[in-house]
């Protein structure tokens, strides 16, 4: 059966695409893109005033499952993938069990062909319980189909692990995904230090908490020569540590993520939960370095640390509530709205931050608009305006940083391998 | 009458209604003078004191302050209460706002505490102590109390010392001062700063016995050692070598200047025992102003007016 998605502006950076051109899609994979296809017989779908770009991927998700399902599932999580226009999502392995053996990384696969709409990459832990005291089973989880290694919400404390889980992660051509925060200078905070940390009576972050680790991973990525791609770098000596990291030739990649990029600290002027996340949103001048980061290639991708949480969960007092928005939902609305419509960044280069950047960052397996490739494909609507209420997610949970906003732009299509899993901006199955 | 209807931070009074709250705890403080120390005045009206956190002198002031405008004043402290049993502050507050209450004063272990009950509940909230954030009702009590010993407060330079980082007394004391035209100094080593002293409006300085001559009030902080991550100075001995008041930094003091402390003090590290007895001490007057202080914020914030005249 033949798909035929006729007269979309076709965007894609690697391909070298941005141009109004039709797209056959035959057995979920891609078998042409030019101008005036036709198909014989099939589905024609009208993609006039939409975007067309390679599948998005989130290298930074919480699924939750096992052991948190009542935040969020691999069923439902793949669901709020797809309603955000993701075809892809690398998981993080900090559910109960931690995500730190080859039979857990098989079990999130199987629950992921059996109940998921998009693609889950699993992510498997450095150290054992991610406790930062021995490695996990690294070689056993790549052989069950692990595609990167992190202790994601933690952060491995002592340099000596780093560098021992760098030197061997190495061995398997393996990313190691790290979550940069120092324990003893974060201490209990639960937002930025600074300003408002001192206004509101609130233990604070300081920036160094994660300055210091980006600094000593960069360093032991040169050290052993392992790929190193930081998570949700928030402050702009970050940027600057990764900026001068690159220009000397180290591997290494980081994200940001949609919160750090489109607020700050000052957004926290009640005691709002959904603010609470970690890294804490930061000063202006960070979030002002992050976009400077994005716009000059420092900030390989955009990644949402979409991290769901229970109303009861977050309904408690700021100190207790865990930290984490979710994400997956609004990222690319976010982006259209503060980047896109404000001509700050072009489609092409969303292409490169939410596609070839995530999966490049973590050796995903490429997707391209082009004759060959899988049909992973996500259709945006531009001019779609989206009301983000409590109502609208698909996720299970709805502890979202911009509940309450109004958002230009939505993916209103998306195919996985050829089969629809979001048509008209719903999620289909 | 005051503005808004709950004093949660210092943000909720401005300078004009904090004059109308020291002019009217006055009055009562006339009042607490008398054999019979009782007002009509918030009869039939419930004061309800939830503490999460121990405490003496507050919850006794807050009580004794309700009491004497004749309100039922209920306690309802942490250890008696539904939360020992795991229920969330939001379902305690739930539940007391089922209970229909006029006014609850609230002292909790966590900053923001007053906002959360302010939000499900639909009576006035006094903020008794958040974490380590405000302390209002402190405030108003030591600036009532300034004013009784100095006859001022527009232009007094007041020093507040010691652990400024884990005061919820700083946290309201030194907004109050700026609102009432007098200059908070925060006077502490870097350790027991916040990251930021300046956007509450304090000028910053870490040698005491450098700002001792132009004080005109010296207010010492406990050290609340339960709330620090790790210790912030070598021993208690250098502390009070460094910041402790004695009677040889005491002569460094203006002999018009004043030393108070919100209680509990640890004699012998901030402040050493003949400091505290001496007669520049006001340290008493602060707990007898408490009542009256408190006895006006709730008579003001339940609009007691309706009900008979202050005194």
């Amino acid at each position: 059966m033949a798909l035929l998605l006729k007269g979309g502006r076709v965007v894609d950076a690697a391909a070298g695409l941005d141009a109004v051109l039709d797209i056959v899609v035959r057995d979920g994979e891609i078998v042409g893109v030019g101008e005036g296809l036709t198909i014989p017989k099939g589905e024609t779908v009208d993609c006039s005033e939409k975007v067309v770009l390679p599948g998005l991927a989130d290298v930074h998700t919480h699924l939750r499952e096992p052991g948190r399902e009542y935040k969020e599932t691999i069923a439902s999580g793949t669901r709020a993938a797809a309603h955000g226009g993701f075809t892809a999502v690398a998981c993080m392995p900090n559910t109960d069990p931690v995500c730190d053996s080859g039979s857990k990384v098989r079990f999130a696969l199987e629950r992921a062909a059996a109940e998921g709409i998009v693609r889950v990459y699993p992510i498997g832990a450095i150290t054992k319980s991610i406790a930062g005291e021995q490695l996990a089973e690294i070689g056993d989880m790549i052989a069950e189909g692990a595609v990167a290694f992190s202790d994601d919400g933690k952060g491995v404390q002592s340099a000596g692990m780093t560098r021992i889980a760098m030197d061997y992660i190495k061995r398997f051509g393996a990313t190691l995904v790290a979550h940069c925060e120092d324990e003893s200078l974060a201490g209990h905070g639960v937002v930025n230090e600074g300003a408002v940390s001192t206004r509101m009576g609130l233990p604070g972050i300081p920036a160094a908490a994660e300055e210091t680790i980006v600094a000593r991973d960069i360093a032991l990525a040169e050290l052993t020569g392992c790929r190193l791609h930081l998570a949700h770098v928030s402050t702009a000596g970050s940027v600057a540590l990764v900026r001068g990291a690159k220009a000397r030739g180290v591997h290494v990649t980081c994200e940001a993520t949609p919160h750090h990029l489109f607020l700050d600290e000052d957004a926290i002027t009640a005691y709002d939960t959904n603010l609470k996340m970690n890294p804490p949103l930061r000063a202006a001048k960070d979030r002002e370095a992050l976009v400077a980061g994005l716009l000059d290639g420092t900030v390989d991708c955009i990644a949402t640390d979409h991290a769901p949480h229970a109303p009861h969960e977050k309904e408690l007092e700021f100190e207790l509530a865990p930290f984490g928005t979710t994400g997956l939902e609004t990222a690319l609305s976010l982006v259209v709205t503060h980047l896109v419509a404000t001509d700050t960044l072009g489609w092409a280069e969303v292409s490169n931050l939410m596609c070839h950047g995530p999966r490049a960052a973590l050796g995903l397996p490429e997707m391209r608009l082009e004759a060959g490739f899988p049909a992973d494909i996500t259709i945006v609507d531009p001019e779609a305006r989206v009301e983000v209420t409590a109502e609208w997610f698909a996720s299970k949970s709805r502890n979202s940083a911009f509940l309450g906003t109004s958002l230009l732009g939505k993916a209103s299509e998306v195919l996985v391998g050829g089969k629809w899993v979001l048509r008209n901006g719903k999620v289909a199955g | 009458m005051l503005a808004s209807r709950h004093i949660m931070t210092m943000d909720d009074v401005t300078a004009d209604e904090i004059a109308l709250i020291l002019e009217t705890a006055e009055s009562f403080a006339e009042v607490n003078q008398r054999r019979i120390k009782k007002l009509p005045t918030l009869r039939g009206r419930t004061v309800v004191n939830l503490f999460f956190e121990p405490s003496t002198r507050t919850r006794t002031s807050f009580e004794i302050a309700a009491k004497r405008l004749s309100a039922d004043g209920i306690n309802f402290s942490a250890s008696s209460s539904a939360t020992v049993k795991g229920e969330t502050l939001r379902d305690t507050a739930k539940t007391l706002a089922a209970m229909a209450c006029d006014l609850v004063v609230v002292r909790h272990k966590y900053a923001g505490a007053p906002q959360m009950l302010a939000e499900v509940m639909d009576c006035s909230i006094v903020n008794g102590g958040d974490g380590v954030h405000e302390h209002p009702t402190q405030a108003l009590l030591d600036l009532y109390t300034m004013r009784q010993a100095l006859g001022k407060l527009a232009g007094l330079r007041v020093g507040i010392v010691g652990d400024i980082c884990h005061s919820r007394v700083a946290g309201s004391l030194v907004p109050a001062l700026r609102k009432v035209g007098a200059t908070p100094v925060v006077i502490a080593p870097p350790t027991l700063l916040p990251a930021r002293p300046d956007v509450l409006g304090a000028e910053v300085m870490w040698d005491l016995d450098e700002a001792l001559p132009a004080l005109d009030v010296c207010y010492l902080l406990r050290v609340q050692f339960e709330r620090a991550d790790a210790m912030p100075f070598p021993s208690n001995r250098e502390y009070a070598s460094l910041y402790g008041m004695n009677l040889a930094r005491m002569a460094k003091l203006p002999r018009h200047a004043i030393v108070m402390h919100p209680g509990p003090m640890n004699r012998g590290v901030e402040i050493s025992a003949d400091v505290a007895d001496s007669d520049r001490s006001v340290i008493l007057e602060q707990v007898e102003s408490g009542v009256a202080v408190r006895m006006a914020v709730m008579y003001l914030l339940l609009g007691g007016a309706d009900s008979g005249a202050a005194a």
